[in-house]
């Protein structure tokens, strides 16, 4: 049988794509989010089109002192973790509020990180594992328009890099998808350039593609790279004047 | 945002809404404004296009599938090339199927589509057992042929206008591997064609190529091409023990508009001699692969490109088999005297119509595209007389153009539907382009 793979945050559309990717391939699933009970139609659609077993269970990235007994709770230990959860938030609302951004903190940063660093202990006591951490172009630096959220992005990204770091001795691998525009629920109603704005179906492309190669980090089309270079090289007096 | 049919033409300003449940679904039907359903956008015209137009494709998952009966029940979003995907490798294959993968249950469903097995089987509401549709009201109701029977009989080929379809179960068909044996007989002309076409009454699938710039006594020149799926005994030995491994095709992708000048009659006629001759060539037996073979089209993405930004437009005629040999031909020559490029020409064997508003009749189904410019709008007119005079009607599913008189002439049977669609209350809530240009 193939290795299981489990999916935190299975309700967002990158996370359904990914799936669907997983479970064309033959991997069994566990989906893992908030209110596990309405992954049950999607369970039901992946089972009936891909023939792989697909159970769903609770999960909320927040609660930190649950996160070992929902690991331990795990059986078996999947092969593959793949984290797809986040929340934009209102960066309007986040500069007015402090406990709106916080959070924007705690379900970017801190709840993935810490679930991931969990996964991480198990998957080096095991020997092997992948761990697949949707972290975003916006933690590259820090705009006006979304800074509490490309904050806790860059938070998420430098964790994954440093567990990747950690870990790099060890079989277990470390993954990091940084995204740009994709069509979901996120980005609804947003006027975003159509010719960079990309599918769920590409980034869960991408994210298999990752997995298999084991690849440090992706940036799902290869222009992010690009553009995130010259963002990241504007000299500081330049940057601060632009509106991204 | 601008949206428009499969052939680009007529473009309407409106707000595309994808809903992703039902209450949001229903909430969009307290709007004072009109909603249409829309699928894939496979149909040419503005059949699925309106000032407020629903996407259904979050409403794409699969439900339920009995391996005794083949009943797959399915969200009206999910696609065609989806259950294939599915369940080809398991032996089921969609029992009827429209010549693109690429359209949704609840596509296939408001246009009754037909397959190259009219003939034989019948449309897609012969293996359609029942769907949940949601009506003006919001309210959901399961009409099927025992309940709702009137409502379930109006929704095939009522083209999204008695309310939306949430979910239907459909009857796959059973099949032993992802080949069919192809039989491929040409014919001079139209006469030999039709004769083909009586010939081959009891093969499943049935289509001939229709090289419309024949003139003279090439007139209706085609290639006759019979299908059956092909049992594992008759594959070479090296496929028998997968049968249902066929060649994966890769997409090609067409990146851009052709500027319209490049598809001109000198070239559409090129196009056309060397298809035939290259069938001609091919004639006899043959093994293809169920993409290939279904769907030639659709390993080019985006090929409604080609025609540039202007569009095109197809038309889709039905004639009666009792004079539809003189209609056919009369049609062929209007085409071939008006120059118009035709680049696709694909004629049918329909069997009996079913249904209050589902297209197909007994006889024969012509579709052919056209350029959208000056020269081919003149010819629709013309196109439309012999199609009326000959008892024939229209395809609604591919019409972006034709006028109230046309359609009355063509297919009364809509008056009674319309006055079906205000008694219930409908046409407040569902209207389409096309059914306010209709009139429907
Ligand atoms: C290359 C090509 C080949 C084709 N070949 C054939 C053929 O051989 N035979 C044939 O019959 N047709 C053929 N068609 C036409 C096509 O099958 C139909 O237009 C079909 O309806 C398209 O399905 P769709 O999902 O894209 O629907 P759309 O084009 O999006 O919508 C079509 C109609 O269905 C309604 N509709 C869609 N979803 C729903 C829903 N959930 N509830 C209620 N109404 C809904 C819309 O309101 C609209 O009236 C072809 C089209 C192309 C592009
Ligand atoms: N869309 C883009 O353009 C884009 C670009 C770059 C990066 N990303 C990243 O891609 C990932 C997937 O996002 P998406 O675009 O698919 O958007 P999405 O559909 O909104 O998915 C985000 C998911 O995170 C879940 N979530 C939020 N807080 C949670 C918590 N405390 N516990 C458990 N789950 C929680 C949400 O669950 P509920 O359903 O329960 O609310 C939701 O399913 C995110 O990390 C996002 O930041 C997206």
């Amino acid at each position: 049988m193939s290795a299981p793979v489990l999916i935190l945050g299975a309700r967002s559309d990158i996370a359904r794509a990914c799936a669907h990717r997983f479970a064309q391939a033959g991997h069994p699933l566990v989906l893992a989010a908030r209110d596990a009970a309405t992954l049950e139609a999607d369970a039901v659609d992946l089972r009936l089109r891909h023939g792989v077993t697909v159970d769903c269970v609770d999960f909320d990235a927040t609660d930190s002192a649950g996160h070992g007994a929902f690991v331990d709770a795990l059986d078996p230990l999947p092969a593959v973790a793949i984290c797809a959860i986040g929340a934009m938030g209102d960066q309007l609302e986040s500069q007015r509020d402090p406990v709106a951004a916080a959070a924007v903190f705690r379900a970017n940063f801190e709840g993935p990180a810490l679930i991931l660093g969990e996964l991480a202990q198990r998957f080096e006591a095991r020997g092997t594992g992948t761990l697949v951490g949707i972290s975003s172009v916006a933690g590259e630096r820090g705009r006006a328009s979304n800074y509490v959220y490309g904050a806790a992005k860059a938070g998420f990204t430098a964790f994954l890099s440093g567990l990747r770091n950690r870990l790099a001795r060890s079989p277990v691998q470390v993954t990091t998808v940084l995204p740009g525009f994709v069509a979901t629920r996120m980005t609804e109603g947003m006027d975003l350039p159509a010719r960079l704005l990309a599918q769920p179906d590409e980034v869960a492309n991408a994210i298999f593609r990752a997995v298999e190669k084991r690849r440090d980090v992706i940036y799902v089309r290869p222009i992010w790279r690009l553009i995130m270079a010259v963002i990241r090289a504007l000299p500081e007096f330049v940057f601060k004047r632009t509106r991204l | 945002m601008e949206l428009s049919g499969w052939g680009r033409y007529p473009r309407i300003k409106g707000q595309l809404h994808e809903p992703r449940d039902e209450a949001a679904l229903a909430a969009l039907l307290q709007a004072d404004t009109p909603v249409i359903a829309r699928g894939l956008g496979r149909s040419y015209g503005d059949s699925a296009v309106a000032a407020q137009t629903v996407s259904m494709r979050h409403f794409d998952r699969m439900i339920d599938f009995d391996p005794d009966s083949g009943q797959l029940v399915a969200e009206a979003g999910v696609s065609l090339a989806g259950i294939i995907d599915a369940f080809l490798p398991r032996g089921w294959f969609p029992s009827v199927t429209p010549g693109t993968k690429f359209v949704t249950l609840g596509g296939a469903i408001a246009a009754d589509v037909h397959g190259k097995n009219h003939h034989s089987e019948g449309a897609f509401s012969a293996f359609t057992d029942w769907f949940d549709l949601m009506g003006a009201d919001g309210r959901v109701i399961r009409c099927s042929r025992d309940a709702n029977a009137e409502l379930f009989a109006n929704t095939f080929g009522g083209m999204g206008l008695t309310g939306i379809i949430l979910r239907a179960a459909i009857r796959l068909r059973r099949i032993e591997s992802g080949w069919i044996r192809q039989t491929m007989i040409p014919a001079r002309n139209l006469d030999e064609a039709l004769e083909a076409f009586d010939e081959t009454m009891d093969a499943t699938y049935c289509v001939a190529w229709i090289d419309c710039l024949g003139t003279g006594d090439n007139l209706g020149r085609s290639l006759v091409m019979t299908g059956e799926h092909a049992r594992p005994d008759e594959l070479p030995p090296e496929r028998r023990a997968r049968p249902f491994d066929t060649p994966r095709h890769r997409d090609i992708p067409f990146p851009f508009d052709l500027p319209g000048f490049v598809l001109n009659p000198y070239t559409v006629r090129a196009f056309n001699a060397l298809y035939y001759r290259m069938g001609a060539r091919k004639a006899g037996d043959g093994l293809v692969d169920w993409d290939s073979y279904f769907y030639p089209l659709d390993a080019v993405q985006h090929w409604n490109r080609l025609y540039g930004r202007r569009g095109f437009m197809q038309f889709q005629c039905a004639l009666p088999l009792e004079g539809g040999d003189t209609g056919l031909r009369r049609l062929l020559e209007a085409i071939a005297r008006s120059g118009a490029a035709s680049f696709l020409a694909v004629l049918k064997r329909f069997g009996p119509q079913t249904g209050p508003v589902s297209f197909p009749m007994e006889g024969y189904t012509l579709a052919l595209d056209f350029p959208m410019n000056r020269r081919s709008l003149a010819l629709m007119p013309e196109l439309d007389r012999i199609t009326i005079e000959h008892g024939g009607r229209l395809y609604l599913a591919k019409d972006s153009r034709m006028s109230r008189e046309t359609l009355r002439q063509t297919d009364p049977r809509w008056s009674e539907f319309t006055r079906m669609r205000h008694e219930a209350g409908l046409d407040r809530r569902f209207a389409s382009a096309q059914s306010q240009r209709l009139g429907l």
